[in-house]
């Protein structure tokens, strides 16, 4: 029964893919059933833009659903609401009026409240679905106040009409619409301050769930944020762009402070998720600078940017969420410093949680260094802004992706190094036995596509941009070049990844074909590690993650608010003996203190405010009967 | 295309080659600053050579990745060193990327270095790894800032075309944004290659190691090769600081004389810059590890005032 | 800054070329010795098995100006996985034991072992105490011995250039 549901939600995901690239090609469709919805009826229209995230939906739903095919029973039960959830998240990108586009996205945030629900018994759980509901519901009432809005304003629900009309507005009322619409999107991509949801849904759910959530879900508010900025109210003044842009910078800075800190292995993906939306946005925020400016070619870059990012995220961190599912299903556990080892037990897991590290650390010649580095061109294009504001915010774009750069790679050596290699640290990780085959074809299947998509950006930038010049008009081409260099900027820079990789590649294989010619004897001994001739050689005297942190955990002691706890204990008879330590260093979210917390207390003061006028007192109720009633007849 | 792989050839020689005299003529001249006659210059070379001899004693708990990491590291240096201009202005890789793929090859190397620290399971491993990522991270930002700089001025960010166009700039060396950048580069190089008052080279105490921590476990040719590829990273910190800075001597034209020139003016400036580090690092303590974030920070700010110098002024 | 680096240019170098005669005839033959075997590169690691530092002092002192054994391609190491040789000083106390003989293990091949000093050779000072194993020899196969108690780093050079001449017969 499994396999027949996940197959055919796999199979949706294969439909999928072959129509969104049907649609990037250039192809278009559209159904109409005017009966099914009210206010404007079923409208689904597919254009280039729409098509592209189709695609990407689809793409990621064949591996996760192959997946999810030899998951464990207690975490592939919700087969139907997973089915459901990929058929919603196809609907968002085709919806083409008001009513399809909010039913398709509450659909979507309803059945992934259910699959984030999987282990209803645990506090935490219900506590991270309670919060996702909450936090997706407001980002909800924020989408319908900017759509209906709009539809007031225009006349109509439907979006090809507001592509029309938009110029047409008061500015004031299209950048009103502007904040609500970019509010409700930018929730769902959970970008910071929004985005407390996401470390709690993504590790409660299963891992499959996960990756579809973290490389697609959050990857549709970046499609909702493109069409509000770029497509349905036109070009917008230069804000706009700066704001998406800050958002983007301190979205990624924070996102990954707050992962190097993580010691749960799938909270720590689900940071970096929030980190790589925001170098998504920070080409898209870009893109948007330059068209309120004026380039059009320079936005195109800056969106071909974003989208290639968005593609990259999705493949590489559907990869990382599925190999931590393997991990946690064979070790029992989330927590890093209870792993270790697991290279020897699980070797097609750590190669494929190898590949996706280096892809997420932005390492040549993989898929995400190619698109970060198509995000710091972009982001360089900023000489031809005359604005000292603007460049002084672009400088700043720049510096916080070149430290994102940088920290995600210290992160990865983090999760990867403590989790995979040296020792064991528990007789969980000593006893994990290697994957299904089912997840280690998923795994490959991703893997294979990060190096693909790595070595390709000659054939995947022009399709890109022909889809992001579908969104703005009067843009040309701004890269060019053959099938081995891609040369972008009017020859400002130049990227040849095939050419890497094979340079890396004969660079790796002379030197040890070199050596075997050179010197004969090959003598390799086996021994212990270098101890300083210690007795004992334990996990224990490994590294733990928390220690690898502390270097951070010191620099940027603003985000985290760490206190420090150490107990220790004493043998009765002697305080010269230790008989236990227990060292803790809890870092709290500067977010929930600052913002959630007095933002909650308030709430709840208000409520409490109003809840005096339910004195219970049914003569005060017919009052207010009476006096609502004297106010409508006088109104109207 | 015949000329364009004998230049390959001759630059991937004259780096890989070159990189340990230069380390040994760092180690000389710091030796003869504090009164040492010190060893040969050329002595780096009789050590690699010796370790490609030795037998290579592996930890039982480490992985495929130890004995990889060698070989990785090796890989990206030499791809890097065809991306410098080191005496031709258009190296041979040039069209393949900029400094933004060099700083991202650095880390790559630092990523798989970092893994072998923590592959062996020892405690010293792991504390080299945590505080080298930790380095490296917070010196990205400034290299890329400084870089930028020099590419806002120059127009183009490929490396080769920054050299030729600040080449024919007759005052250069006065510019004060070029300065700043200089100066911003020159504490990164000191960071990311492990050199006081950052991490001491010659350190035998490991909880004051960064870098060397990290290769405790390594033995005979793993060693080896360890050790050429920190030489040639070094050599190509010291080269991009002379070429992108003072571009002077670069040949654009691939004739045996003028390529002699080029590499005449090239060990000029790597003699003087080499001089300079030799006498900051005997003059210098180590800094406390917690300093060092201040220090790169420093540097950050120096390169941000060098581009918003250049912007201002345009 | 600048202080320490005008104090030490003044006084130069002050390496003994051939102040005793002694040292630098001796210096060259290491050198030579060490050419062929090791290429002109020699990296010991120093393993102290209990002893009371005074060893220690003569060694640091060979690293000095003064006695300055880079010169010849001697150069110390932290890790015996870098080495090619063991200075070990010291009687061998029993809580010393294993560990120096996991040090020995750890040393990649060829390497040799010199026991420095009397407390090296056989216990020295300490030897028939019940704390110590009386001798290096005890743990790991010795190649050479340089006695003295301590042994002068003029004595030491010797002893190097010894052990060397030992292993080529």
């Amino acid at each position: 029964m499994n396999g027949l549901v996940y197959g055919l939600a796999a199979f949706v995901g294969i439909v999928a893919t072959a129509l969104g690239c049907y649609g990037m090609v250039g192809g278009t469709g559209a159904v109409r059933l005017a009966w099914l919805v009210p206010l404007g009826g079923l409208d689904l229209t597919l254009d280039s833009l729409g098509a592209f995230f189709l695609a990407l939906i689809g793409f990621a739903a064949v591996p996760t659903s192959i997946y999810a095919m030899a998951a464990p029973p207690d975490e592939s039960k919700a087969r139907f609401t997973f089915l459901g959830f990929v058929l919603s998240m196809c609907l968002v990108p085709l919806a083409a009026n008001t009513m399809t586009f909010v039913i398709a996205w509450e659909l979507m945030s309803i059945t992934s409240y259910f699959l984030v629900l999987q282990d209803r018994e645990s506090r935490s759980s219900v506590y991270a679905g309670w919060v996702y509901a909450v936090m997706t519901h407001a980002g909800l009432a924020c989408l319908l106040a900017g759509m209906l809005l709009l539809g007031a304003w225009t006349g109509s629900p439907r979006f090809e009409d507001w592509r029309a009309a938009a110029p047409a507005l008061a500015s004031g009322a299209r950048s009103g619409a502007f904040i609500l619409l970019a509010l409700g999107f930018a929730g769902k991509a959970g970008v910071i301050p929004l985005h407390v949801w996401l470390p709690l849904a993504h590790p409660a759910a299963p891992s499959h769930v996960s990756a579809l959530m973290s490389g697609v879900m959050i990857k549709l508010g970046v499609y909702g944020l493109a069409r509000v900025s770029l497509d349905w109210l036109g070009i917008g003044p230069a804000w706009w762009g700066l704001t998406i842009l800050i958002a983007g910078a301190a979205s990624s800075v924070i996102g990954v402070l707050y992962a190097l800190v993580d010691h749960d292995l799938k909270r720590l993906l689900a940071f970096h998720s929030i980190e790589n939306v925001g170098i998504i946005l920070l080409g898209l925020g870009s893109s948007v600078v330059f068209q309120a400016a004026g380039q059009p070619t320079l936005a195109l870059l800056g969106l071909t940017a974003a989208l290639y990012h968005t593609v990259n995220h999705a493949a590489f961190k559907a990869l990382l969420f599925l190999g931590a599912g393997a991990v946690v299903h064979a070790t029992g556990t989330r927590n890093m410093e209870a792993m270790g080892g697991l290279i020897k037990r699980m070797p097609w897991t750590a190669a494929c949680f190898l590949v996706g590290s280096a892809a997420i650390a932005a390492l040549p010649p993989l898929n995400g260094f190619v698109s970060e580095w198509l995000t710091f061109v972009a982001l360089f294009q900023n000489r031809h802004l005359s604005s000292i504001g603007l460049n002084l915010v672009f400088v700043l774009g720049i510096a916080s992706l070149a430290l994102t750069g940088g920290l995600a790679m210290a992160c990865f050596v983090k999760a990867f190094g403590i989790t995979f290699l040296a020792l064991p640290r528990s007789d969980a990780a000593a006893s994990a036995v290697e994957a299904p085959v089912a997840t280690r074809l998923a795994m490959v299947m991703l893997a294979a596509a990060c190096v693909g998509l790595g070595l390709g950006p000659t054939v995947i930038v022009p399709a890109l941009g022909a889809v992001g010049a579908s969104v703005l008009e009067r843009a040309a081409p701004a890269m060019v070049g053959d099938w081995l260099t891609l040369e972008v900027a009017g020859g400002y820079a130049s990227l040849s990844a095939l050419a890497i990789a094979i340079a890396l590649g004969a660079a790796f294989i002379v030197p040890m074909a070199a050596l075997r010619l050179v010197r004969a004897p090959h003598r390799t001994r086996d021994y212990e590690t270098w101890g300083c001739g210690r007795i004992v050689q334990t996990a224990r005297m490994e590294y733990t993650a928390t220690a690898f942190a502390s270097p951070f955990k010191r620099v940027f002691d603003f985000f985290y608010r760490t206190t420090t706890r150490l107990d220790i204990e004493f043998h009765p008879q002697s305080r010269f003996f230790v008989q236990r330590i227990e060292y803790e260093n809890h870092t709290s979210s500067i977010f929930h203190d600052w913002l959630y917390r007095p933002a909650l207390e308030l709430l709840r003061a208000g409520a409490r405010a109003a809840g005096g006028l339910q004195s219970g007192s049914a003569n005060l109720y017919l009052a207010y009967i009476l006096a609502a009633l004297l106010l409508m007849l006088v109104l109207t | 295309m015949i000329v364009e792989a004998g230049v390959a050839i001759v630059q991937l020689m004259v780096v890989g080659l070159g990189a340990p005299l230069l380390l040994g003529m760092l180690r000389t001249v710091k030796a003869r600053l504090v009164g040492r006659r010190g060893p040969r210059p050329w002595q780096p070379y009789a050590d690699l050579w010796k370790l490609l001899g030795k037998e290579v004693v592996v930890s039982t708990t480490s992985s495929w990745v130890f004995r990889a990491t060698p070989y990785v590291l090796v890989a990206t240096v030499l791809v890097a060193a065809l991306i410098v201009p080191v005496f031709v202005a258009h190296p041979p890789l040039a069209f393949a990327g900029n400094i933004i793929l060099l700083v991202y090859l650095f880390m790559l190397a630092t990523f798989f270095l970092a893994l072998a620290g923590l592959d062996a399971g020892s405690a010293f491993g792991g504390m080299g790894a945590s505080r080298e990522v930790a380095v490296a991270a917070l010196a990205e930002p400034t290299i890329i800032v400084a870089v930028f700089a020099l590419a806002l001025r120059a127009d183009t960010i490929d490396l080769g075309r920054v050299v030729e166009r600040f080449g024919h700039e007759p005052w250069l060396a006065a510019n004060p944004a070029h300065l700043l950048a200089f100066a911003a580069f020159f504490i990164v190089m000191l960071a990311e290659t492990g050199r006081l008052p950052v991490d001491n080279p010659a350190t035998h105490l490991e909880l004051t190691m960064i870098h060397e921590a990290m290769v405790l476990e390594y033995s005979g040719r793993y060693l080896a090769l360890v050790e050429w590829a920190g030489a040639i990273k070094f050599f190509l910190f010291m080269t991009l600081l002379a070429n992108l800075f003072f571009p002077w001597g670069l040949t654009s034209s691939v004739g045996p004389g003028a390529m002699l020139l080029a590499l005449v003016a090239l060990g000029g400036k790597l003699a003087v810059l080499t001089g300079a580090v030799a006498v900051l690092e005997t003059s210098v303590a180590k800094l406390r590890l917690f300093r060092v974030p201040e220090l790169l920070a420093g540097s950050f700010a120096l390169a941000f005032l060098s581009l918003m110098a250049v912007i201002l002024v345009q | 800054m600048f202080r320490q680096l005008r104090t030490a240019l003044r006084a130069g170098i002050v390496t003994e070329p051939a102040a005793a005669r002694e040292i630098e005839r001796i210096g060259e033959r290491l050198a030579s010795e060490i050419a062929r075997l090791f290429g002109r590169s020699l990296a010991i690691r120093q393993v102290d098995a209990g002893s009371c530092n005074g060893c220690e002092l003569e060694i640091g002192g060979l690293t000095a100006p003064h006695y300055d054994v880079e010169r010849f391609g001697v150069h110390f190491v932290a890790s015996p996985r870098h080495a090619d040789c063991l200075l070990v000083t010291g009687p061998v106390t029993r809580n010393m034991a294993e560990a120096l003989r996991r040090t020995w293990e750890a040393t990649p091949d060829p390497k040799f072992v010199i026991a420095v000093g009397d407390c090296g050779r056989d216990g020295g000072v300490f030897r028939g105490s019940y704390a110590v194993l009386g001798g290096v020899a005890e743990v790991v196969p010795v190649d050479a011995v340089i006695p003295g108690c301590p042994p002068s780093p003029a004595a030491l050079l010797a002893g190097l250039l010894d052990a060397i001449g030992r292993q080529r017969r």
